[in-house]
């Protein structure tokens, strides 16, 4: 069976503690935090960060597959896959596939995915998970969901981590769910839902998979299980004889939340992440069914390249300063209107984005190739020595750059006031203007170093309008 | 190039009082204004052989114009460059008289602004030309930028650097008291303008133009015919405009300190006039107080300050009503307020007032050359008018 050629994860910076859920509705305070997207973040977005993160030092020509996995995808009828591809500028023949409708669709992909490639239908196919579900104000779901992504490229060959076995099975149960006209996730009664669902299927699942391989609980290294809460995931490793410190060892619960389709495949990211060559690591997800898989790590899993990351994207955060803001965020909390031209006179041209796909989507600008000045937009007259349509494409998403000047705007409607605006130059040449992201405004100074980032501008009429942002660079490694 | 330097003057002006006139029609604003200009060269509208509307938001086609005023089937030219629109009517209504094709002509610019139902401007970006996937800034962060550029360029601390503009707020404030037209006419203090609440960092409300109604109009006639119809006429000296390729919102080049088509705009309106020391020779100066950073620099722009050295100016007072070179003495777009298309025409109105000695308690001593600036666009990409006029030939 092929194997995992290379990972990524993406956790959005804000945090909000549990703590502060029990200031706004009471009752005792649970422990931890949670990981909110943010305002202008959704499962889209979230997916590409972590498919950005994973192909770090990849060749991007030779990735011939998107699978998008996601509960919460922001349309129901435009496909994510082939936008992550389009911004990926991944090649026009790759093949790409949404996945839905179950917690399990992140590994439902990456069994596809699997599939796909030993079958001889790809070479290598990213798979990517992102999920933002919502819970009820004052339940349980809002307290213990989180938001992130995963992202793991599917090969053939110079895997880190070769996949032994993949089963699955289904189940069909009315333990959590989601119709096309709700917004909150929907449980049925807890100790029905725990019984007769996630644990009653998991331990039936996983312990089969073992048996059918030969292995004993203590042979697995790394286990890596989604589960609706920290308490169940305890009480399936407690059943099926895994160790909770050494062998589960979970890392998300507490500080980031149940992130839906991702979070079996975050767990697995965390796992590879510790992983030492030679490790089985066992890999189950719940969802209408449950999915097995085991993995055994390679040599290559102790030299992983330069991605970032789950624990890295969890020493990264930033807490939310209260409750009331994630409501705001999340569009719950309906807020006085600023003083300005509604949102509904920016309706973008479908034909206008269709045809700056390449430059606006990609970011890519023009670097003039009589004076070699980068810029954005493309243009085709030189900004600087005027020659005229001598011009290379130029991609500045990975370029870095520095802030130039900026401004706090209060003035603009937007669910995270000030707007930050900025100018940035970058290495190399070029300037662009753009909304700063993910920013303490207290910290914004001239020269600080910043990155970019994908991210949604606004919604109106049913787009989606997406662009690039810069935020100040996260996960930054030490100084050498 | 020969300019038009002495061949076209301006016999008659008119200029509404400025503000929320929720009252008031555009059209009514067009009437009062056009009349003004009307009565004070003697002329009515059936004498009007071609005009220049100008507005951004107020409508399309000449006809805006020609309805109200029921002109006499004359060509109506609707002109538009962002802020500068009213300077766009003036130039081109007085190139047309210098070429020779007309004897009188009408300039008009009029915004309705507060119909719209909130603060600032409408959306100006044409659905053709982006998907608006850029920034979603208002245009006070646009400026705002200009300030933290100029702050850092210069090494003002944020403290240091508000309590500068705020010198230029509480002057454009006390103008406007001055002022029975403007829409804002009341004191403010230093201490007022530096607390004030924050608009677009490190801008606050006071750094800030009022968002206006209003509407002004200039007669603009040949200058061999203008002792005919008035014996004080103001003579054009000067009208350009200097259009920017969006350079500093592409190139590293660009400091963010300065705007470029305020230099550049300055020196051909200071080599078509023939002013060699704008300091000394410019009497009167009303320029594009958008925001209060952009007085700052202009002043260093249009060579009144040494490039860097405006503050040492407006600490001085230099500016001021009784300063050697008062600037924005009607209280400027600040407290006069900004009608889009009527701005760079109230500008002019101001300045052949004051040549006219007519200014009342804002009148500055013996002027000969005033000087408008008006400004559209944002630094980086920007679009400048300077006209120059003055009170004799010559």
């Amino acid at each position: 069976m092929p194997g995992i050629t290379a990972y990524g994860a993406y956790i959005p910076l804000h945090r909000l503690s549990r703590a502060e859920i029990a200031r706004a509705w009471g009752g005792k305070p649970a422990p931890g935090e949670r990981a909110v997207a943010s305002y202008d973040e959704d499962s889209l977005t979230m997916a590409f960060a972590a498919a950005r993160d994973c192909l770090r030092g990849v060749d991007r020509t030779t990735v011939d597959g998107v699978y998008f996995a996601s509960t919460t995808a922001p349309y129901k009828e435009k496909q994510a896959a082939a936008t992550i591809a389009s911004v990926l500028d991944l090649p026009p023949e790759a093949v790409t596939v949404d996945f839905g409708g179950s917690l399990r669709c992140g590994t439902n992909a990456l069994k596809a995915a699997l599939d796909a490639v030993a079958a001889g239908g790809a070479d290598s196919v990213l798979v990517c998970a992102a999920d933002t579900r919502l819970g009820y104000p004052a339940g349980p779901g809002e307290l213990n969901f989180g938001d992130g992504a995963v992202a793991v490229l599917v090969g053939a060959g110079d895997a880190l981590a070769q996949v032994r076995h993949f089963d699955s099975r289904y189940y069909e149960i009315q333990d959590t769910w989601r119709s096309d006209r709700d917004t909150f996730v929907r449980t049925a009664e807890d100790r029905f839902s725990m019984d007769e669902g996630y644990v009653d299927v998991m331990a039936h699942g996983i312990a089969a998979a073992l048996e059918k391989y030969g292995l004993a609980a203590a042979d697995v290294a790394h286990v890596a299980l989604n589960s609706p809460n920290a308490r169940q995931l305890a009480t399936i490793a407690k059943k099926l004889r895994f160790d909770v410190q050494t062998q589960v060892g979970d890392v998300l619960h507490a500080a980031v939340g149940d992130t839906g389709c991702a979070a079996s495949l975050l767990s697995l990211v965390a796992a590879l992440e510790q992983a030492a060559a030679g490790d089985t690591i066992l890999l189950a997800c719940y969802g209408n069914g449950c999915d097995t898989a085991v993995l055994e790590a390679t040599d290559r899993v102790t030299s992983v390249p330069a991605c970032r990351g789950v624990r890295r994207h969890i020493e990264s955060r930033r807490m939310l300063r209260s409750y009331e803001q994630y409501l705001r965020w999340r569009g719950l909390l309906p807020i006085q209107p600023a003083p300005r031209p509604p949102v509904e006179e920016r309706v973008p041209s479908p034909a206008a984005q269709w045809r700056e796909v390449p430059w606006e989507m990609r970011l890519t600008g023009t670097r003039c190739l009589n004076c070699g000045t980068p810029q954005y937009p493309p243009q085709r007259v030189c900004i600087e020595c005027h020659h005229k349509d001598e011009m290379e494409p130029y991609r500045f998403t990975d370029v870095p750059a520095r802030v130039f000047s900026y401004s706090h705007d209060y003035v603009m409607e937007t669910l995270d006031s000030p707007v930050t605006v900025t100018f940035i130059d970058f290495e190399g040449g070029g300037r662009i203007m753009c909304d700063m992201t993910d920013r303490d405004p207290d910290d914004v100074v001239v020269g600080m170093p910043v990155e970019l980032s994908f991210r949604r501008l606004y919604f109106v009429n049913g787009v989606y309008n997406y662009w690039w942002k810069c935020q100040p660079v996260r996960c930054a490694r030490p100084e050498v | 190039m020969e300019g038009i330097k002495d061949r076209v003057a301006i016999v008659g002006m008119g200029c509404v009082k400025f503000g929320e006139n929720w009252g008031q029609s555009l059209e009514d604003m067009i009437v009062d204004a056009a009349w003004e200009a009307f009565e004070d060269a003697g002329v009515g509208p059936e004498d009007i052989q071609a005009a220049w509307w100008g507005t951004l938001f107020a409508g399309h086609t000449g006809q805006i114009l020609a309805a109200p005023l029921k002109l006499a089937y004359v060509p109506v030219t609707h002109v538009e460059n962002a802020c500068a629109t009213g300077s766009e009517a003036i130039r081109n209504a007085a190139y047309a008289v210098a070429a020779g094709q007309y004897d009188v002509v009408l300039a008009l610019g009029a915004e309705k602004l507060k119909d719209t139902g909130y603060s600032g401007l409408p959306q100006t970006r044409p659905v053709a030309t982006w998907s608006y996937r850029l920034t979603t800034q208002t245009p006070a962060a646009g400026f705002a930028m200009m300030a933290t550029g100029y702050f850092a360029k210069y090494g003002l601390s944020y403290d240091e650097g508000k309590e500068l503009l705020a010198h230029i707020a509480v002057k454009n404030h006390h103008n406007g008291t001055l002022n029975p037209k403007a829409h804002f006419q009341r004191e403010i203090t230093l201490e007022q303008a530096i607390n004030a609440p924050t608009i677009a960092w490190p801008l606050g409300l006071y750094d800030c133009a009022g968002v206006s109604d209003g509407a002004a109009a200039a007669i603009i006639v040949r200058a061999d015919l203008a002792k005919q119809f008035r014996d004080d006429p103001i003579y054009v000296k000067a009208a350009q405009i200097c259009q920017g390729p969006r350079e500093g919102w592409l190139s590293q080049k660009y400091d963010l300190a300065h705007v470029e088509e305020t230099w550049r705009g300055g020196q051909a309106a200071y080599a078509e006039a023939g002013v060699k020391d704008p300091r000394r020779e410019i009497s009167i100066a009303e320029v594009h107080d958008c925001f209060s950073i952009t007085e700052l620099t202009i002043m260093e722009d249009l060579q009144f300050s040494p490039r860097g050295r405006a503050a040492e100016d407006v600490r001085a007072g230099a500016f001021q009503i009784d300063g050697d070179l008062p600037v924005n003495t009607d209280g400027g777009l600040k407290s006069f307020g900004h009608p889009i298309g009527a701005t760079g025409l109230r500008m002019l109105y101001e300045v052949y007032k004051q040549l006219q000695g007519k200014a009342g308690p804002r009148q500055v001593k013996d002027p000969r050359l005033g000087l408008t600036h008006n400004q559209g666009g944002e630094p980086g990409a920007a679009t400048v008018s300077v006209v120059i006029a003055g009170n004799e030939l010559g």
